[in-house]
């Protein structure tokens, strides 16, 4: 019976001033290099809150270093990034996850030895406010805090039925269901934004359904904003509100999927062009 | 019982006896977001009284079909509930039914309402709805997905909860005006119907009057002393009548609880939490659970290795005894108990299995190996054989009189009689008043004397326990007269592990024969440890000692059919190892892994010839189809054997059973 977490739990989403379709993330002549390397030129996009935006561009265009300039894990040295209306320049990925934003990897970045519920509790670690001396006691205010993290960790299990494996070691547990826990990890951060870096890769045709199915529940019924990474282009068309492509660290197109679809640059992108 | 029997003749009548008196005990129980939630009888009451009187609200009331459709929640089973308190039927529904046969079983049942679990039953009612031109409103348990959807055919079980509990507020006179109606129900009224899982045709809905269904239940309740004090875990499929009974019909009966599992997947961890007291499983899960044990033993360390393997030895030669209070020497006894501490007791403790105290299986044969492996480990497993024309229960065996190889005696009050043609035949308390809209079908199944045709074959063994040998039409009769039952000596030989699947010939011939099909994995196994190399399925299953192999198999068959006296004239006189493995997609095999006798024999028919004609060998060529549906062929020289064949033993006794 899932029955009351509709109505509570998927209120999660922060309160906030932004109201749906209004931009809620904004990248403005973002430029990144390491050393002579210019991974990211001059590129401008925004992300409008409840959408699903997806990055897509061969490899090498600059899609993850994207994404974790968003995410405030690389500065770039050119541009501004305007996150729910506040300017922003340096800052460290927590400041990021406290703001609101969540990430999953490219290659599972979890546990190995902890159970996808400690996983996902890990997630809640931020949101804990008591102090360390109060967790070690573990009683009193503490434990009723970590009754109300439990919870909601439990409502994200149930959410991406994943009950049957609350217990189990994550490394013992076969690659699609890792990404599971991953998603299910960002999401206890209750973020504002989703970051998923190649959600589907290495996956079967079936687990890619799977997949693609939470993500529209989260944005659905989670309201959180989703801005992904994708190789999969059927996935990405099918999925996403709109589109930005990137190639060479340019940004080529931005549209919605049909726009973006045939546009000759991005054609000439993914297929190559005689010369 | 200190309650008139005789005036409690619906469920809903127990319900409110339970609320009374067993008000604070647990109902049912469900684990939910990590947590085993649950509510009491008074709750249960409480929750069943809300939603009938919301579905009264609109339109439900005597005699009004609808459908359930869904996993083992406990909503749902309230649905039923509250559907019988309004003398309305619930029809469940399989869950996993295609959207076709969802289809036909919906409109033929005609339903106006269907209760479902989740969005994928909505969908899946919703996609064939034009169809089901009776169908109305759909109630749903689990609002995920559904926010989106059209509501004006879809209501939220909880609205409905809300609207009966609107009117309890309301009303103060409408509790008593439901406990009324209630109490006045009539046992004459359908309490329920089951529809067959539709492996031999189209499904049929058999309707079960409440009076009979309560009496059937509280005869097996007493039979196995179920009390509020017993637990079970309801994780069968809720359209089968056997979910329906043992759990549902008996947890009212008897007052147990009921516990719902978390999800279908944590059906394992759930039971070892619940440890419930009464247990069903079809032999296919005691067995895959028996192969686990074994593989985790094959990877424990070797001090483990020993000690599960001398106790479970222990236990082979002592366990049985001690389970059914025979004398056993002491010290047999004291190093079982050693044991229990050592191995049995974590063992069950892991299967959850720790406080079960009646146990059952049923639906097919089970192994002599596998059957008293659980027995001796001390739990208390017995055989039953039932129908859903019957309510379920046709025999049970009882406490201590358990053998595997027979079904037990007639249920209490079930008068079971063996047609001449071999027919197993019963009339019992809980038995259907017909098929719904199938008269023809009613009278097909029902004799003049009113009982029904089980359309099993079976014999009374001389302790008076009920053998089931094979469907009735397959059993026939070799040239001598002798009794030919096919399933009975294929079963017999797929238990050897090496063996999976056997086709046998004997009707109207001279002698047994048989077609047989290795078990890859097993004989793979066993060659790989003996440096046998093959290349292929076809390579491995011509070898001469894979021959030898399964040779010693028939043997032991051949030995063990010839202790039987019905069974003694149809031994294996010759048999073969086919060249391929039987299919599905090739049409040998049903989807659900059964052999397509007729067909099989059609497309062997070659072999078949090369069985009697006494030939060493035959070339065949056969037709294959592969998964991406190419065609092919395989050309193969078959080999056939033959077998010893023994004197049959106990014919005079035989004899004198017979009378």
């Amino acid at each position: 019976m899932n029955a009351h977490v509709d109505q509570r739990g998927m209120a999660i989403a922060r309160d906030d001033a932004i109201a749906p379709g209004e931009v809620l993330l904004s990248v403005k002549n973002v430029s990144l290099a390491f050393g002579g390397v210019k991974a990211i030129s001059d590129i401008s996009f925004d992300i409008r809150k409840g959408e699903i935006r997806a990055i897509i561009g061969p490899n090498g265009a600059g899609k993850t270093s994207m994404l974790n300039v968003i995410n405030g894990f690389y500065t770039p040295q050119q541009g501004t990034i305007v996150f729910r209306g506040v300017e922003r320049r340096a800052m460290k990925p927590h400041h990021a996850v406290r703001q609101g934003i969540a990430r999953t990897f490219q290659n599972v970045a979890l546990f190995k030895g902890m159970s996808t519920l400690d996983n996902i509790m890990a997630g809640r670690s931020t949101l804990m406010k008591r102090n360390i001396g109060w967790q070690m006691l573990w009683h009193g205010p503490a434990l009723a805090e970590e009754i109300e993290h439990r919870k909601a960790v439990e409502e994200i299990i149930d959410f991406l039925e994943i009950q049957h494996i609350r217990r189990t070691p994550v490394g013992r547990l076969p690659y699609g269901l890792q990404k599971r826990v991953e998603l299910g990890r960002a999401l206890a951060m209750e973020p504002t934004l989703l970051l998923l870096d190649e959600p589907m890769a290495g996956m079967n045709l079936e687990e890619k359904e799977d997949m693609s199915r939470f993500i529209l529940d989260v944005n659905r019924q989670r309201g959180t904003t989703v801005a992904l990474i994708e190789h999969d282009i059927g996935v990405v068309m099918d999925l996403s509100d709109r589109v930005v492509v990137l190639d060479y660290g340019k940004k080529i197109a931005d549209g919605t999927p049909d726009e973006v679809k045939n546009d000759r640059a991005v054609i000439d992108a993914y297929l190559g062009v005689s010369h | 019982m200190t309650h008139e029997a005789a005036s409690l003749d619906t469920f809903p009548k127990y319900l409110l006896l339970n609320a009374d008196r067993f008000g604070d005990l647990p109902a049912m129980r469900h684990k939910d977001f990590g947590i085993w939630q649950s509510w009491t009888w008074k709750e249960q009451l409480d929750e069943v009284r809300a939603f009938a009187l919301g579905l009264e609200a609109m339109g439900v009331g005597h005699g009004t079909k609808v459908a359930v459709v869904g996993a083992n929640r406990p909503r749902l089973y309230w649905s039923i509930a509250a559907l019988q308190s309004l003398r309305a039927i619930p029809v469940p529904v399989y869950a996993d039914a295609v959207a076709d046969e969802m289809a036909y079983v919906l409109d033929h049942a005609g339903v106006v309402m269907a209760i479902v679990q989740d969005q994928e039953q909505v969908d899946k009612v919703m996609a064939c709805a034009e169809r089901i031109p009776a169908l109305g409103m759909l109630i749903y348990d689990e609002p995920r997905g559904l926010r989106d959807y059209d509501h004006s055919r879809l209501k939220s079980f909880e609205d409905v909860q809300k609207t009966g509990r609107g009117l309890l507020a309301a009303d103060s006179r409408a509790a008593r005006r439901w406990e009324e109606g209630v109490r006045a129900a009539s046992g004459g009224d359908v309490s329920i119907m089951l529809y067959t899982s539709g492996t031999t045709g189209r499904s049929k809905g058999v309707m079960i009057r409440s009076g009979p269904a309560v009496a059937a239940t509280r005869d097996t309740v007493e039979f196995d002393r179920l009390t509020e004090k017993d637990s079970v875990l309801a994780y069968l499929p809720l359209a089968w009548v056997g979910d329906h009974y043992l759990n549902y019909a008996q947890g009212y009966v008897s007052g147990f609880c009921v516990n719902c599992p978390e999800s279908q997947e944590t059906v394992a961890q759930d039971l070892r939490e619940i440890a419930p007291t009464f247990y069903f499983a079809p032999p296919r899960i005691f067995e895959s659970l028996l192969t686990m044990v074994t593989i985790r033993m094959e990877d424990a360390s070797r001090v483990k290795q020993r000690l599960f393997a001398t106790f479970v030895a222990h236990a082979r030669k002592y366990g049985e005894a001690i389970l059914e209070g025979r004398p056993v020497p002491l010290a047999a006894r004291l190093f079982y108990r050693l044991g229990e501490l050592m191995v049995y007791g974590p063992l069950k403790n892991v299967l959850g299995m720790s406080n079960i105290r009646v146990s059952y299986t049923a639906g097919e044969a089970i192994g002599e190996d596998l059957f008293s492996f659980f027995r001796s480990l001390g739990i208390n497993l017995k055989q039953l054989y039932g129908q859903t024309e019957a309510f379920l229960y046709v025999t049970a065996q009882e406490d201590g009189k358990v053998r595997a190889d027979a079904v037990g005696p007639a249920a209490p009050n079930v008068d079971i009689r063996i047609s001449d043609g071999g027919e197993v035949l019963f009339r019992s308390p809980g038995m259907f008043t017909g098929y719904y809209l199938d008269d023809e079908k009613t009278r097909e199944v029902l004799t003049d004397e009113g009982y029904i045709r089980t359309g099993d074959a079976g014999f009374f063994d001389k302790d008076g326990q009920l053998r089931i040998i094979d469907r009735a039409k397959d059993v026939g009769r070799l040239d001598s007269g002798a009794l030919f039952a096919p399933k009975y000596i294929e079963n017999a030989l797929k238990f050897y592990p090496n063996i999976k699947e056997v086709v046998a010939f004997g009707d109207g011939r001279g002698f047994c024969g048989a077609f047989i099909n290795i078990d890859l994995t097993a004989v793979g196994n066993w060659a790989e440890r003996n440096n046998i190399s093959y290349a292929s399925y076809q390579e491995l299953a011509g070898l001469p000692q894979v021959y030898e192999m399964i040779g010693r198999h028939v043997d032991e068959t051949n030995l063990k059919l010839s202790r039987e006296p019905m069974m003694a004239g149809a031994q294996v006189r010759r048999f073969l190892i086919l060249h391929k493995e039987l299919d599905a997609d090739d049409g040998e095999l049903t989807r659900t892994q059964k052999v397509r006798r007729g067909f099989i024999a059609e497309r062997y028919a070659p072999l078949i010839e090369a069985l009697y004609d006494g030939s060493r060998e035959k070339f065949v060529e056969t037709e294959v189809t592969y998964e991406d549906g190419r065609k092919g062929r395989i050309r193969a020289t078959v080999r056939i054997a033959d077998a010893r064949v023994y004197e049959a033993a106990g014919e005079t006794s035989h004899r004198e059973a017979a009378e």
